[in-house]
């Protein structure tokens, strides 16, 4: 993985002096609030409902043995013994205290982390597919251009002052596990026909209030354009996208009003006068910063197949663990491991100081030293031998971290919710538990098979409830939660916003409703092999209305 | 009219505090100093800029809150959970709003 230089080293190091100054000038009172909030959100500090939140960047989400045991100390020192892990890839921390925050930076930054560009009006932590330079469907591992787009937007001064936030995510399969679709660009590595790698290019994708697919304004980016090419499209983007409005800030707006022909048009004649100066990638930087990235060297270990069988038939819980928390990896006899975050009944995405420390165990032991954190707020060790499988379950089941439910109805995304964020209206994370509870069978849930439910206590959708195969909306009503529902929703290669299902429902009633939408798709499907998602795109909503209202379907609340 | 508590956050450390009947900023809603009248909202009002200006605390809010059997409860949930904490067992040792003073359902 990528390693701090000297820059790296001096610039992360001198910020947070510079915020120890800022902070101490704050406390003192030589600084006032309205001066200081930028500054405090510059260094990923927030003010939530109960306390501060410091929000910790994982860059495209993969960190070292050694990272994770910091993120496990600083739980431990400086907050309650927990964090939660995030959509973005992320790391919070609930309940820091304001004058804890620049030593903790100082930690940070002893093991080549920061917080920065994780809040403002900046391009936030740069995301990627969590199974990277290991999947058996990848072309190649994005996370090093990840990387370059980090180090060329990190305190960028012409993008550092945007007119709304900014994301990036980049996928190296045709399978999309990052959700590209919905980023402001989404950049889909891949090869042209004659193997040279390039990107597809996506622009305008989004959630929040207004829910937009990306549009694709290139079918094939050559690789050594990619700085100049997304210098374009920020530069049209700084220049005309709005700033009158913050809910019409976001380039999916600009897009939208524009329309991708003509704002495609405009990325073209910027990128023509980009094109050929000192943003164009030299093959060498690339391939410097690739080899940060190299895959382990992954010695056979086929002995592991006949392992593997043996301990299955042994032992259910293991085979059902495998089943569903293990996928192929590039080498036959390795798996990428998914460690669940969503025990049932538990909290998604939180893990507490001591299941980090195991983690980072875990990987330093028997997983090259490496972890992945995915945008669905699960843990992956991406090298993990079959012939390894047995002590590594082992030790997740002793850690409370052994669930086998990836990809099932209860590995729900839930946002902080109510619970912590002072912009939501509703909870979140108690609605994830109660359906969890209700589905916590391992039978039950394989027997439904893939669905996806995605939690938002808010517009905003941190939750990302609108490509939710099943998505919940907390909204505020006559002063009560009430849950919206929509269907359908997905975000893979085929992107869909899901569709507002009726009229909305109160807490204690919402996972009724979702059992009662459960029930029609497994009294609908075709056979096992339909997945929900499948079915809904084949019936359309009507049945599922007509089992949650009766005949005659209501209006949206 | 409609009862208020003067509430915010502690410039230092964030966690949520109401002002008393003393003037102090304490961690308890229930210690707060109801405002019952126009002019003690005015007051309230009033001391929470004071608060900002001199640096103690940030995000100051007046809310209103009702009184049942001698417990103040916000009126908004929001309010509700900012008083008594998440509402859901999040660090071990921790359960939520499940104890006596449940008052968010």
């Amino acid at each position: 993985m990528y390693r701090y230089d000297e820059f790296d080293h001096a610039f992360v190091s001198a910020r947070v002096e510079q915020f120890r100054d800022q902070v101490q000038r704050r406390l003192s009172g030589e600084l006032a609030e309205d001066a200081f909030k930028p500054l405090r959100l510059m260094n990923g500090v927030y003010l939530q409902l109960h306390a501060y939140m410091l929000r910790v960047a994982i860059p495209y989400g993969t960190l070292s043995s050694r990272q994770m045991r910091m993120l496990a100390h600083i739980a431990r020192k400086y907050d309650r013994g927990y964090g939660h892990f995030t959509t973005r890839q992320n790391i919070q921390y609930n309940w820091p205290r304001l004058s804890d925050t620049p030593d903790i930076l100082k930690d940070l930054a002893s093991v080549e982390m920061h917080a920065l560009q994780t809040s403002g009006n900046c391009i936030r932590n740069v995301t990627a597919d969590h199974f990277a330079g290991a999947a058996a469907d990848e072309v190649a591992d994005p996370r090093p251009y990840a990387e370059i787009l980090r180090q060329w937007s990190s305190v960028h001064p012409e993008f550092s002052f945007l007119p709304r936030k900014f994301k990036i995510a980049v996928t190296g399969a045709e399978r999309d596990r990052a959700a590209i679709q919905v980023h402001d660009i989404g950049l889909h590595l891949k090869k042209d026909d004659n193997g040279k790698l390039g990107f597809a290019v996506y622009v305008g994708g989004g959630q929040g209030r207004t829910p937009m697919i990306a549009k694709k304004i290139r079918d094939f980016l050559p690789e050594e354009d990619l700085l100049s090419y997304t210098t374009a499209i920020m530069r049209v983007y700084n220049l005309h996208g709005r700033r009158d409005n913050k809910y019409k800030a976001r380039i999916k707006i600009l897009v939208h009003e524009t329309g991708a022909e003509e704002l495609a048009r405009q990325v073209e004649v910027e990128f023509a006068s980009l094109k050929d100066t000192e943003l164009k990638l030299p093959d060498a930087d690339i391939q410097a910063i690739a080899s940060y990235f190299a895959p382990p060297a992954l010695p056979n270990r086929a002995e592991g197949w006949g392992n593997l069988a043996r301990w299955k038939k042994a032992d259910d819980g293991f085979a059902q663990w495998v089943h569903q928390n293990v996928q192929p990896h590039k080498h036959p006899d390795y798996g990428m491991v998914t460690i669940s975050l969503k025990p049932i009944g538990g909290i998604p995405g939180d893990a507490t100081d001591s299941q980090m420390d195991v983690v980072a165990d875990i990987a330093e032991e028997y997983a090259f030293d490496e972890i992945r954190v995915s945008h669905e707020q699960n843990l992956i060790l991406p090298h993990v031998a079959l012939a390894d499988l047995e002590p590594v379950y082992r030790a997740l089941v002793a850690a409370g971290l052994a669930t086998a439910n990836a990809g099932l109805i209860t590995d729900i995304i839930a946002c902080p919710g109510l619970d912590y964020c002072a912009l939501a209206n509703a909870r979140s994370i108690p609605v994830a538990q109660e359906i969890s509870n209700r589905f916590g069978s391992f039978e039950r849930q394989a027997e439904i098979g893939e669905l996806k439910i995605k939690i938002s206590g808010c517009i905003n959708a941190c939750g990302h409830h609108h490509v939710g195969h099943i998505g919940l909306l907390g909204v505020e009503k006559k002063g009560a939660e009430l849950y919206q529902i929509t269907l359908g929703g997905s975000g893979d290669e085929n992107t869909s916003i899901g569709e507002i299902i009726g009229r909305g429902f109160e807490p204690e009633k919402v996972t009724d409703a979702v059992e009662t939408i459960v029930d029609t798709y497994l009294g609908l499907r075709r056979d096992k092999s339909e997945t929900f998602l499948e079915a809904y795109r084949r019936v359309g909503p009507q049945p599922f209305k007509d089992a949650l209202y009766g005949g005659g379907a209501q209006e949206a609340a | 009219m409609v009862s208020k508590v003067l509430t915010a956050n502690r410039l230092a450390d964030g966690i949520s505090v109401w002002l008393d009947a003393s003037g102090n900023w304490v961690e308890s809603l229930q210690e707060a100093f109801i405002a019952r009248h126009a002019e003690a909202v005015a007051a309230l009002e009033a001391t929470g800029k004071a608060a900002f200006a001199d640096n103690k605390v940030v995000d100051v809010n007046v809310v209103d809150v009702e009184e049942v059997d001698g417990i103040l409860r916000p009126l908004r949930m929001r309010e509700r959970i900012r008083a008594e904490g998440p509402s859901i067992a999040y660090a071990p040792g921790y359960h939520g709003l499940a104890g006596p003073k449940n008052f968010a359902a």
